[in-house]
Order: C-alpha cells, then structure tokens, then sequence
C-alpha cells in the first residue's frame, strides 16, 4: 500500500517539477508542502490553493521587496516520510525562502529535522498538539490552550457534562491532546471511568462497534460528550454511523478538532446537525475582512459553492505576517525574517487582531459552533478577546515548567523556568 | 381587477387592527404575564398574543428564543405542533419584508417556501413568489432542539397516531414532573392501545419508584424489572445508593441484577451481528477476487480498482438522477456490473491472457494497471472524496427493543451479500458458462480438447468476478468514503479471506469472511480497532503455516 502511493506521487512531483523548473531567476520563492493526493488531499488541497491565491494577491501589489512571488508546488502524497524529501528539495534543489505546509503533526514532525538542518523557514497553519516550538517553525494554528482545553470548558460549564469519550486517530496529535484533555479533566475531579478513550487507524471506516460502546457509556445516567480528533475521511463513516445508530447531538454532543467547513462539504450534514466543532474562525463569522476574504476565495477557484475554514484563516495571517517580516527586515534571509516576526500584528478574520508571540505561537479569539444543516457553523460560544498560544502545556507534568522565547536573551524553545536552562534540544 | 384590490385593501386593514391589537395585547401579556392562563378564555386575545409571540421569535437571539417558546406552548400549544415540529428540522423561516412564518420544503429538487394555514396572518406576498432571498431562517441550536422535543412528546401525548403516542410517552421518561405525569395518568385511563399503556405504565411506576411512599417504591420497582428502558435502568442504579431504605436498595438491586442479564445477552446478539457485517463486507469485497484469483489462478492486485469503479458508478448514477436518490441503487447495481465487467475483460484481453502462466509478471503488470486506474479517477473526479447520497429506506435503524437496535444499511448489505454469494454459485454450479470455467480451471488443455473456447472463458471468467467486485462498490459507498484510494483499503483484506478460506473454493470464502469479521468485532472491544486488524493478521499467518492451503483445501486431482 505504501508502495503504491509513494511510486503514484514520484509520478506526480516529477509532473510538477517540471512544470515548475521553468521561472526567471529573480523571484521570491514561496514553497507550498500540502498533500494533494491520499488520505489527507481532501484537507490540504484548500490550503495549497489559499497560498497560491495569497501569493497572486500579492503580486498583483507589486510583490515583495520590488520582486515577484513564485510558487511553487510539492505533493508529499499523505506519506509522512515523503515531507522530510520534499522539504529537503524545497529547500536545496528550488532553494524557496518561505514553506508554508503540512497538515498533520506526524508530516510536520517529520520535516523539522530537515528545516533545522538547512535552517529552513516553515508557516504550519494547523491546530496542533503543542509541546514543540522550533526556531524554523511559526505555529499559526491554534495550540490546545486556544482549541481543546476552551471547547472542554464550554462542555463542562455550559452544556453541563460530566462523562467524557476521547476518541482520536492513532498518531500524535490525538494522542498529546488527549494526553493534556485527561490529564485536565482529572484535574478538574472527573473520575477515571467517567473518562473513556478510543484510538482507530487512518481512514478507518467501520464504526459500528465503537460508536455502540460510545452510545451505552453515554446511556449510564450522566450527560455525556464526544471530544473527537479523528482526522481525515474517517469522520464521514463516523457520522453517518452516529446518525445511523440514532445518537442525536442533543444526546451526546460531539465535539471535533478536525472537522470543518471543507470536510463538511462533501458530507449529508443532515444527520451532524447540532454537533460542535472548536475552532478559531468559522466562514459564518461576520465582518469585512472575512466577507472581502470569502469573495475572493470564490472568485479564485470560480466557485460560488466553495468555502472558506479555519486553516486557511492561519495560511492567511501567516502570509500577511510573512509579507509584513520581509517587508520590515528588507530581505528574505531567514534569521532575519524570523526576529521580524516575532510582535507582528495583522487584523485575523474574525474583527480581532493576531499577534505573533515570542514562542512562534499567535493569539486569537476561540470560538465553539454548531453544525448548521447547510454545512456551516452557528457560533454558540466564543472567548472574550484573544487568548495567546502556549508552546508547553501547564497540565502534563513534564511540560508544566518549560517555556518557549525566541527572543534575547532567552532565545530557546524549550527553557526550564525552575532550573533556568535551555534543554539545549532544538524544538 | 378592482375588486381584488379593494379585498386586499381590507385585508391589510384587517392586518393593521392586527396590529394595534397585538400591541395593546403585547404590553397587558408583558405587565400581567403571570395571568396569561387567563387570557386563554378570549380565543381572540390569545390569538393575537400568540401571533406577536411568533413575530418575537423572528427577531430574537438564540438565548432569548427559548422563553418565547415556553410561553407559546402554554398559550396554544397543540395548533403549533407543525411550527415546532418545521422549527425541529430546521425548516421555519420568515419572510424579511412582514416578519411572517413559512416552512422551506423540497420536493423533487425544488425549493418552495408555504405558509401555515393556521396562522391567520397569512404573508402579503404571494407564497410562490418567495425566493430564497426575501426569507431568512430562524435558527436553532441544541438546546432548543431538546425542547422541542419535549414539547412535541407533551404535545403528542393526546395524538390520534397509536406510534406517535407511545414514542411522545417515551420521550417524556428521561423529564418526568407532576404535571406530566398526572397528565399521563388521565391519558391512561382513555387509552386503548397496550402497547401505549404499557408504555405509559413504565412512565408512572418510575415516577412512583422514585418519589412515592417507600411500600410504592418497592412494589413500582418489581413492576420495572422486565423494562429495558435505559431511563428504567438509571433510576434503579440510582435506588441503589446509600441514601435510599434498604429495602427499596435490594428490591432495585434485584430488579437490576434481571435487566443486566437481559441486556448483555442482547450486547452478545449487538456483537455478533457487528461481526456478521463486517463479515459480509469482507464477503462482497473478496468475492469476485474469489473467481479470478481462486479459480482462475490469476493474482489480481487490480481488484481494489474494480471496487473503486463500481463505487465511482455510483456517484455517478446518482449525479445523474439527483431527484431519485432512492431509486439510483437499482440502476447503480447493474451499471456498475457492467462497467467493472467490460474494465475486467479490456484487462484480461489486453494484458493478462498474454502473461498466462507467469504469476509474477502479473501481479506487477495488474499492480501497475491498479496504478494507472487510480490515477485515472483522480484526473477525472479530482484527489478529494465525492459524497454518495445513503437512499431514504437504507439510513436509520430498526429497533428490536430499547438495547438492540441494528443499522438498517448494515441489514441490508448482509442480505444483498449472500444474495450475491448465492446467485455465484448458482451460476458457477448450473449454467454452461459455470461448467466451462470450471473445466477449464481444472484442465485447461483437456476442456480445449473437447471444443470449450478457452480465451472466451477466460475473459468471461475475468469480467464476472471484476464485474461482481463493482457490486461490492456500489455497496461499499454506503459505508465509506468514495475516493480513489478506496481499492486500496480492501484489496489486502480481500486476498486474506480468500487464502485464509482456501483458494478455488467459493464456500471456503463464505466461511473465511465471515469468521474474520466476527472474530475482529469480539476483539475489537478489548484490544481496540488498531490491535485488534493487527492480531487477526498474526492470526492468519499463523494458521497458514499449519494450513497452507487455508480453512477448506481443494482435494483430489483438481488441487495439483
């Protein structure tokens, strides 16, 4: 199976290699890692296609620095070791000045080593399990302080729930997340058995028996929740064998991580209707921006039907960042863009303001939705003001004192407040 | 001409006195709204209270929606059913210019908006000329959703449907409160159906189990023990503490101690019928692999692509007839047969029958085709999934009793993969075609030898089991998503039933199928969903190392 898929994109980053080799020698080159085939092609294609579009957008301005954005385009195939080659070909053979990429933690995980080496520079726009921070990388997805931990608070508080399922994908970002949610909830005095944990693999498509044992853990008397960071296509048999074994969100509410507008279209939302999802931007959130945002999204891809979600909303702040960084420090050289990141400030889409903090993490508003039958979220909850992004989570015991600071005189992404040292790791 | 227009002149005259009523009422509702029980004596004061009631509901939050509701069921309640039950499924909107409330529906496609009859201020633009521009939808989140519901049960409770009855009492068990259940009980005393009166029964014996005199107590919870209501059964686990007499703690403990036997033998019926589905699935996924690699020899690694065709056949069909989504099964099925089958005999006559006898050339030139076929759909249809609609009759579920329900998509595709299995093996036992593909299986040279047109067999033999693993497609897209990696997941599954049941052996693969799935679903609960793929495979190693031929060898002159 792997085999297949890795001969299938070999054929397929050869087309675009090609494609791409042809470019005028004085260009900015902005390299864009997303999946466009396998399992996690239905999430990352969007984003390849936000970049391309920031990056016309941004021509169109006049460039950057007096010179035009190039992009240019790698399919790693949803093949996790595929992301450190084709990062390693980003950065030396088409020698880009900025990635922006990756959607799963184990494909990030998997080209940092090489960033760090080549001292590469990465934008990853995803919601994560934190516990990292790399010089190379600047986080514009939310951390589990900004998703998880407030999606939890609103369960508890206002929807009254006291039995919890964490039902993840096997990799690491359920796995962290669910790590931290536990580990809050106990806490917080939930009882071990009120917690109940699942793991299934990629693209798992039979449901039957374990959202069977979801519905009897939640028909024992207390008010039961699903905290969901099942990735990928694997949500689509996951919902429809909700509907079909008749778990109604007013029931057991379940709220995902990983599921947003883009997944939701290509679903019958009729039977996801009143379900949650955590996310730091819906499409259905009204202001300017977001409004001028979503016209030139449909206008870019010339269709009406498309939307817009929360990844693209962190692609976008962190290509405006980008372009205000190398703006300031007058070249694209990485160390410098990188200082120059550090405090930037751009409107996000939501009528707030992102800020880029010292540990590569931004702040930003959090907001809970619930699945609308159109495909869109109904806001039903949101934080006052922003809530800035931590590097290292304050409830696992071996996180709790470290901090991430990027800046003099601290300049390290995993410092030990207690013994005032740098790990001297470099993530 | 001139009479319409004076009738609509009058008509929103009438809208105005509306009005100047609504308001006046409006303000003695606010000022005096402990008393609107009596304003239920003046039909047409509550009218109009309950009009400007609705008109509010246009205009409020999410959060403020909620006592408007409250307070329109107790003014008129039954008459509103349809708004709340249209408010339920989402489909209440309102008019932008007159604030009044229509209901979305869609019929074959179509998008029109009606009024309420009921509502005697019907909207002043005509109902066909509502786009769905001039509405807005008034929204609704869970917890309205949740009162709704309970107002629909409260409100159903007197309905004249026997079904709707018993679910409304149903409903109401998980929110009893003395004026429920002093209602159920008048109800009870008219009612005539015993399976509401049961029903209705269990909702007062839980109510007295819970609040009555401790003698109550015990004699209501010996009366639930033959329940499996899931409400039933939380009282009672509640009866059980400490704070409870204990006498009443022993009668729930008793009573528990019953129900807990009924349910876990219903969980091992809920368990083994997992298994069967998974087994069916794994049925139709190898069964067509069954034919081209079990009898003719051929290792096929291009199956999982006939899968995936069959399930693209599907999309389309359904893109083709978008208003008869429950219909374009029956058309899929045979469409998908037939294009798999014709992809199967292209591949057998273009590629295979020129690498007869060499096994490892070609299971690289079928990997390659397999290649090419996905690439194929991913130009055509793109990388990302393409939805397939489930038809009205598959979703859902049929429920046997409060703790066994089963999945009426599940149901069926069990059904239509014996079907499948069955009618193979009619064909493969009683037709010309059967006995030819088995003659030549056995001794191609011989049966050449007595005038059997081999070539012809072959491509016939190859388009059946590629044109059967279409059918499986078709019913794959049901259950998973549709994408051109959809092959892939299945194509190793497929090669393990039918080594595990032996190669060549048709009811080998029945068998091999399903005690896969059942084994997978007994342990998937204990060693979860990743664990539990991995053992199964050890498993099968394992055993082929015993049993190199798998579960039923083919014997005698035939096996050489």
């Amino acid at each position: 199976m792997k085999m297949k898929t890795l001969v299938s994109s070999i054929a397929l980053a050869g087309a675009t290699l090609v494609a791409f080799n042809i470019h005028a020698a004085d260009t900015i080159k902005v390299g864009v890692l997303h999946s466009l085939s396998g399992t996690m092609a239905i999430s990352e294609t969007t984003l390849k296609d936000t970049v391309l579009m920031m990056v016309a957008e941004q021509n169109k301005k006049g460039g950057l620095l007096g010179k035009q954005l190039e992009a240019v385009v790698v399919d790693p195939a949803s093949n996790w070791p595929l992301f450190a080659e084709k990062g390693r070909e980003l950065l030396t053979q088409e020698k880009v000045d900025v990635i922006f990429g990756s959607w799963t933690s184990v494909s990030r995980k998997s080209v940092l080593p090489v960033l760090e080496e080549l001292n590469g520079l990465m934008f990853y726009p995803v919601q994560y399990e934190g516990e990292e921070s790399s010089k190379n990388v600047f986080y514009t997805g939310a951390a589990p302080n900004q998703q998880a931990i407030p999606a939890v608070n609103y369960l508890k508080d206002d929807l009254e729930v006291e039995r919890w399922v964490l039902a993840g994908t096997d990799y690491v970002y359920p796995r962290t997340t669910n790590k931290i949610l536990e580990a809050y909830l106990k806490a917080n005095g939930v009882a071990a058995e009120d917690i109940m944990i699942n793991y299934t693999p990629f693209g798992h498509s039979d449901w039957q028996s374990i959202v069977s044992d979801i519905k009897k853990f939640g028909s024992e008397g207390k008010k039961t929740a699903v905290v969901s960071t099942i990735n990928g296509d694997a949500n689509v048999p996951f919902y429809k064998e909700l509907g079909n074994q008749g778990i109604s969100a007013e029931d057991i509410p379940v709220v995902a991580f990983s599921v947003g507008e883009e997944e939701l279209s290509g679903l019958d939302t009729a039977p996801l209707v009143g379900h949650l999802a955590a996310w730091n931007y819906f499409q259905s959130v009204e202001s300017d921006d977001n409004a001028e945002f979503i016209t030139q999204w449909k206008a870019f891809t010339k269709n009406q039907d498309r939307v817009t979600n929360d990844p693209m909303e962190a692609t976008y702040i962190g290509f405006k960042m980008w372009a205000n960084a190398v703006t300031e420090a007058g070249t694209t050289d990485v160390d410098a863009v990188e200082q120059a990141m550090i405090g930037q400030e751009t409107s996000n889409l939501t009528g707030g303001t992102a800020v880029m903090n010292k540990n590569h993490h931004l702040s930003k508003p959090v907001l809970i939705g619930e699945i609308q039958d159109d495909g869109q979220f109904e806001v039903v909850w949101e934080t006052e003001g922003v809530v800035p992004g931590d590097a290292w989570s304050d409830f696992l015991p071996g996180s709790m004192d470290l901090i991430s600071d990027w800046t003099a005189p601290i300049k390290c992404g995993n410092y030990n407040t207690k013994t005032k040292a740098c790990s001297g790791q470099n993530y | 001409m001139y009479r319409l227009r004076k009738i609509q002149s009058v008509k929103r005259s009438i809208c105005l006195k509306n009005l100047i009523l609504f308001c006046c009422c409006l303000l003695s509702f606010l000022s005096l709204s402990s008393h609107a029980e009596s304003t239920q004596s003046h039909p047409s004061d509550a009218i109009a209270v309950r009009d400007a009631l609705l008109m509010d509901l246009t205009n409020a939050s999410l959060k403020k929606s909620m006592p408007i509701l409250e307070k329109i069921e107790q003014i008129s309640s039954e008459e509103m059913l349809p708004v709340f039950t249209t408010l339920l499924e989402g489909g209440l909107y309102y008019v932008k210019s007159d604030r009044s409330l229509v209901q979305k529906r869609s019929i074959d496609g179509k998008t029109s908006f009606t009024t309420f009859p009921f509502l005697n201020k019907a909207t002043n633009q005509q109902a066909s000329e509502l786009t769905s521009k001039k509405v807005k939808k008034i929204k609704v989140n869970n917890a309205l959703r949740k009162y709704l519901r309970g107002a629909i049960a409260r409100i159903q409770l007197s309905s004249t449907d026997i079904s709707k009855r018993q679910s409304s009492v149903r409903s109401l068990l998980s929110s009893l409160d003395e004026s429920t259940i002093s209602r159920i009980h008048q109800l009870r005393e008219k009612e005539t159906d015993t399976g509401v009166k049961a029903m209705m029964d269990i909702a007062l014996d839980l109510y007295s189990a819970e609040n009555g005199s401790e003698r109550e107590q015990v004699a209501a919870i010996r009366r639930l023990a033959n329940s499996l209501e899931n409400e039933v059964r939380n009282a009672l686990t509640q009866l059980t503490k400490d704070d409870q007499p204990e006498v009443v703690r022993n009668a729930a403990l008793t009573a528990l101690k019953t129900i807990d036997q009924q349910v876990n033998r219903y969980a091992l019926v809920d368990q083994l019928f997992f298994g069967l589905s998974l087994g069916s699935v794994l049925l139709l996924a190898s069964i067509g692999l069954a034919i081209t690699f079990g009898v003719m020899g051929v290792i096929n690694m291009a199956h999982g692509e006939m899968i995936m065709l069959g399930a693209y056949t599907t999309y389309v069909v359904q893109l083709l007839m978008p208003n008869h989504i429950d219909y374009s099964i029956w058309v899929a099925i045979p469409a998908a047969f037939v294009v798999s089958g014709l992809m199967g005999v292209i591949i057998e006559r273009g590629v295979i029958r020129h690498l007869h006898g060499r096994p490892l050339e070609t299971l690289l030139a079928t990997f390659g085709i397999s290649l090419i076929l996905q690439q194929l759909v991913r130009s055509i249809f793109s990388p990302l999934n393409r939805q397939v609609s489930t038809p009205s009759w598959m979703s859902g579920s049929v429920e046997i009793n409060p703790v066994l329900s089963l999945t009426l998509n599940r149901l069926y595709i069990l059904a239509f993969a014996l079907l499948v299995f069955f009618a193979l093996l009619f064909i493969l036992k009683k037709t010309s075609l059967g006995l030819n593909v088995r003659a030549v299986s056995q001794n191609r040279n011989m049966a050449r030898a007595m005038g059997v047109k081999t070539a012809w067999v072959d491509a016939m033999t190859f388009g059946l089991g590629s044109g059967i693993a279409g059918i499986a497609g078709v019913a794959l897209s049901q259950l998973t998503n549709v994408g051109p990696n959809l092959g892939q997941a299945y194509i190793i599954d497929s090669f393990m039933v039918v080594v595990f049941g032996g190669v060549g052996n048709l009811f080998g693969t029945l068998v091999a199928a399903f005690s896969l799935g059942i084994a997978t679903k007994f342990l998937e609960p204990v060693t979860g969903a990743v664990l539990a793929a991995i053992a199964v495979l050890v498993f099968i190693i394992l055993f082929i190392q015993k049993r190199p031929k798998g579960l039923f060898p083919q014997k005698g002159r035939a096996a050489e």
